[in-house]
C-alpha cells in the first residue's frame, strides 16, 4: 500500500484557496444561523461569497420507505415531520389524497374547519419565518413578541387533536372527534387579539430603515429562474408569479372564500418577507370567513353541529372510544382499522395542497394492499433549496444568512 | 387558453406516434408511457411548443415494479403548464440491469436534485447529469434502498413478515 494517501476533496476549491487567499467556511450543520440541520461549505473572499455547496441529508429518516410498511392512517404521523412548522397542512394534504383515491367528499363543516386549521398553521409558519429573518438581521424583539401568538395557535391545535407541534390531526373523511366549544372560543379570542400584534410587528419592521437596507436586494432570484428551479409558494410569489394551489386547484372548498394572492416583484429577501406578511393577513381573513360560514351552516341546520366526518367514510373512521368498549360491532371495526384490514382501491393519484412553503404534493400508488405501494412526497423545500448557491454567490456572507432564513428551508421537509 | 387532455394527447400522438403509449387518465390527470429513447425530445417539445408549454417540472421520482420484466424501474415526471393550469404525467420504464435515462436537468434546473434523489434511492442513472452523486444517503452506501428487494423488517425475525402488510414476498 502506498504511503501517500489521497485526501478526498469534497469541494473543487479555487486556486486562491490553496494559497490562503480565500477562506473555506463551514456554515452548518449545527450553526445558529442555519436554523436547521444543513451544511453549506462556502468559499469566501473577505465577506463575499464566491461559491457555496450545500450538503443535505443530515436528518434523512427514509419516510418514503417507512410509508411502504405502514397502514394508511399511520402515514399521517410521517407527514407531520416533513414541515413541522405547519404540520396540520401536511396532515390534511395526506387525508385529501386518500379521499381523492377512495372518492370521498367531506361535508362542508369539515371543509371549513380544515381551512381554518390550515390557515392558522400558515400563519404560524410565516410568523416563524418572518420573525427569524428579523433575528438574523439583529432584531430579537419581534421574534419573542410574535412567538406568543404562535403559542396561542398551538393551543388551538391542542383543542382539536391534543398535540401541538407534530399534530397527527384529522382522519380520512374528517376529524377524529367533534370540536369543543373551547376550540371556537380560542379562535374567537385569537381573532380579537392577533391583528394588533401583527400591526405592531409590521410597524417595527416593514418600513424600518435598517431592516429595509439589510433586506432589499439580498438573495434575489428572477421569476424565470425561480420557475425553472421549481419554486412554489411564497418564494415564487415574491418573484411576481401568482401561482397558488388554493386557487389553481381548489380543495376543501377554497373556491368559496374571498382572498387575494400577495405577490412581490424582484424576489429578494424583502419581497419574500412582504409576501409572507400579506399572506398572514389573507389567512386571517379566510379564518374569519370560515367561522362565519360555520355559524351560518349551524344556524340553518342545528344538526350540523354534530358533523365532523363524512358519513361515507364510516369504514375508515375509528368508532368512538365508549362504543369500542361497550359495543361488539364497534370493537370489530376498531380492530380491523388498527390492523389495516380496510380495503383501499388500487390506483394512482397525485394531490397537492398549498403548504407553508409551496406546493406539497403526494404521489401515491396503491395496489389495493394495506399499505401504499409507493408514496412520494413532493417537498417544496427540497426542490427550491438547490437554487440557494445561485442566489447567494457574489453577495455578502451576511446576505447569504438572511437569504437562507427568508427561503424558510425546514430541515424536516428538506430531508424527508 | 384552455388546454384539455384530448388536445395534449392528440398533439403528442401526431408528433411522436408509437413512442408514446399506455394513455390513461387516472383521477383526471393525463398519464402516458414514453419510450426512453425519445424522452428528451418529448420533454423539449412539451417545453417549447407554444400551445403545450409545459415549462414547470412539479415532480420527478422513481418507482420499482419487480414484476414488470424488462422494465422494472420507472421514472415518473409530473409536468405543469401554469398558464393553462393543466398537468401531465410521463413515465419512462427502464430495465433494472441497464437503468439509464437521459437527464432532464439541462431543461429544468429543478431536475438536478430530484434526479440525484432518484439515483440515490433507485439507482437510476441519469445520463448527462452534471453531478450524479448521492444526496440524502451517505456516499459510502452500496445499495439502492427504495428497491423492493430491501425489506423493512429485520430478515432474521420470523414473527413479522410481509404477509402482515397485505402482500407476500415481493422478490
Amino acid at each position: 500500500m502506498s504511503e501517500v494517501q489521497t485526501i478526498q476533496q469534497h469541494l473543487p476549491l479555487p486556486d486562491e484557496s490553496l494559497q490562503k487567499q480565500t477562506t473555506t467556511l463551514n456554515l452548518g450543520p449545527t450553526h445558529p444561523a442555519t436554523h436547521g440541520v444543513f451544511q453549506n461549505i462556502m468559499e469566501i473572499d473577505g465577506e463575499r461569497v464566491l461559491q457555496t455547496v450545500p450538503t443535505i441529508g443530515y436528518i434523512h429518516r427514509a419516510f418514503e420507505k417507512i410509508a411502504e410498511r405502514r397502514p394508511y392512517y399511520q402515514v399521517t404521523t410521517l407527514t407531520d415531520r416533513l414541515n413541522y412548522c405547519s404540520a396540520p397542512i401536511n396532515n390534511m394534504g395526506w387525508h385529501l389524497t386518500i379521499e381523492k383515491l377512495i372518492g370521498i367528499t367531506p361535508p362542508k363543516r369539515v371543509d371549513y374547519v380544515r381551512v381554518m386549521v390550515m390557515e392558522l398553521a400558515r400563519i404560524a409558519d410565516h410568523l416563524v419565518c418572518n420573525s427569524v429573518i428579523a433575528v438574523d438581521t439583529g432584531a430579537l424583539t419581534t421574534f419573542t413578541y410574535v412567538f406568543q401568538y404562535r403559542e396561542k395557535i398551538y393551543e388551538i391545535f391542542e383543542e382539536v387533536c391534543g398535540s401541538r407541534l407534530t399534530t397527527n390531526m384529522g382522519r380520512v373523511g374528517g376529524f377524529e372527534r367533534n370540536f369543543s366549544d373551547v376550540f371556537f372560543a380560542k379562535i374567537n379570542e385569537f381573532i380579537v387579539q392577533f391583528p394588533k400584534v401583527m400591526e405592531e410587528f409590521e410597524t417595527l419592521l416593514n418600513r424600518n430603515r435598517i431592516f429595509m437596507d439589510r433586506c432589499i436586494g439580498a438573495g434575489p432570484i428572477s421569476a424565470e429562474r425561480a420557475l425553472n428551479y421549481g419554486f412554489t409558494g411564497p418564494n415564487l410569489r415574491a418573484t411576481g408569479v401568482d401561482y397558488d394551489v388554493r386557487v389553481a386547484a381548489p380543495y376543501c372548498s377554497y373556491d368559496e372564500f374571498d382572498f387575494q394572492i400577495p405577490i412581490g416583484s424582484v424576489g429578494d429577501v424583502y419581497d419574500r418577507y412582504m409576501v409572507r406578511n400579506g399572506e398572514i393577513w389573507q389567512s386571517f381573513s379566510i379564518i374569519k370567513q370560515a367561522l362565519e360560514k360555520i355559524a351560518r351552516l349551524e344556524k340553518e341546520d342545528p344538526k350540523q353541529k354534530n358533523v365532523f366526518y363524512a358519513p361515507e367514510a364510516d369504514k375508515y373512521h375509528l368508532p368512538a372510544k365508549p362504543d369500542v368498549y361497550t359495543k361488539m360491532e364497534a370493537l370489530i371495526y376498531h380492530f380491523k382499522m388498527i390492523m389495516g384490514e380496510i380495503d383501499v382501491p388500487a390506483g394512482e393519484v397525485y394531490h397537492s395542497v398549498e403548504g407553508g412553503n409551496g406546493e406539497v404534493g403526494y404521489y401515491l400508488i396503491s395496489d389495493g394492499g394495506r399499505t401504499p405501494y409507493r408514496l412520494h412526497f413532493r417537498r417544496p423545500c427540497f426542490i427550491y433549496y438547490q437554487a440557494y448557491p445561485e442566489m447567494v454567490e457574489g453577495g455578502l456572507l451576511s446576505d447569504a444568512v438572511i437569504a437562507l432564513s427568508s427561503l424558510n428551508v425546514i430541515a424536516g421537509e428538506l430531508d424527508a | 387558453m384552455p388546454l384539455d387532455n384530448a388536445t395534449i394527447q392528440q398533439k403528442l400522438t401526431a408528433k411522436f406516434a408509437d413512442a408514446i403509449s399506455e394513455w390513461e387518465t387516472p383521477y383526471n390527470l393525463l398519464s402516458c408511457k414514453v419510450a426512453v429513447s425519445t424522452i428528451t425530445d418529448v420533454l423539449a417539445y412539451l417545453y417549447n411548443d407554444s400551445e403545450l408549454s409545459f415549462q414547470f417540472l412539479t415532480d420527478l421520482t422513481g418507482v420499482h415494479f419487480p414484476e414488470r420484466a424488462g422494465e422494472e424501474l420507472c421514472v415518473v415526471y409530473h409536468l405543469h403548464n401554469m398558464r393553462a393550469n393543466s398537468r401531465l404525467r410521463l413515465k419512462v420504464y427502464v430495465p433494472i440491469d441497464n437503468p439509464c435515462v437521459p437527464t432532464a436537468s439541462s431543461l429544468f434546473s429543478a431536475a438536478n436534485w430530484m434526479e440525484r434523489e432518484t439515483y440515490d434511492f433507485f439507482g437510476i442513472i441519469f445520463e448527462g447529469h452534471p453531478n450524479l452523486t448521492r444526496i440524502l444517503n451517505v456516499n459510502e452506501m452500496d445499495y439502492f434502498p427504495m428497491r423492493k428487494e430491501y425489506e423493512m423488517e429485520d430478515p432474521t425475525r420470523t414473527d413479522k413478515d410481509d404477509e402482515m402488510f397485505g402482500r407476500g414476498s415481493l422478490v
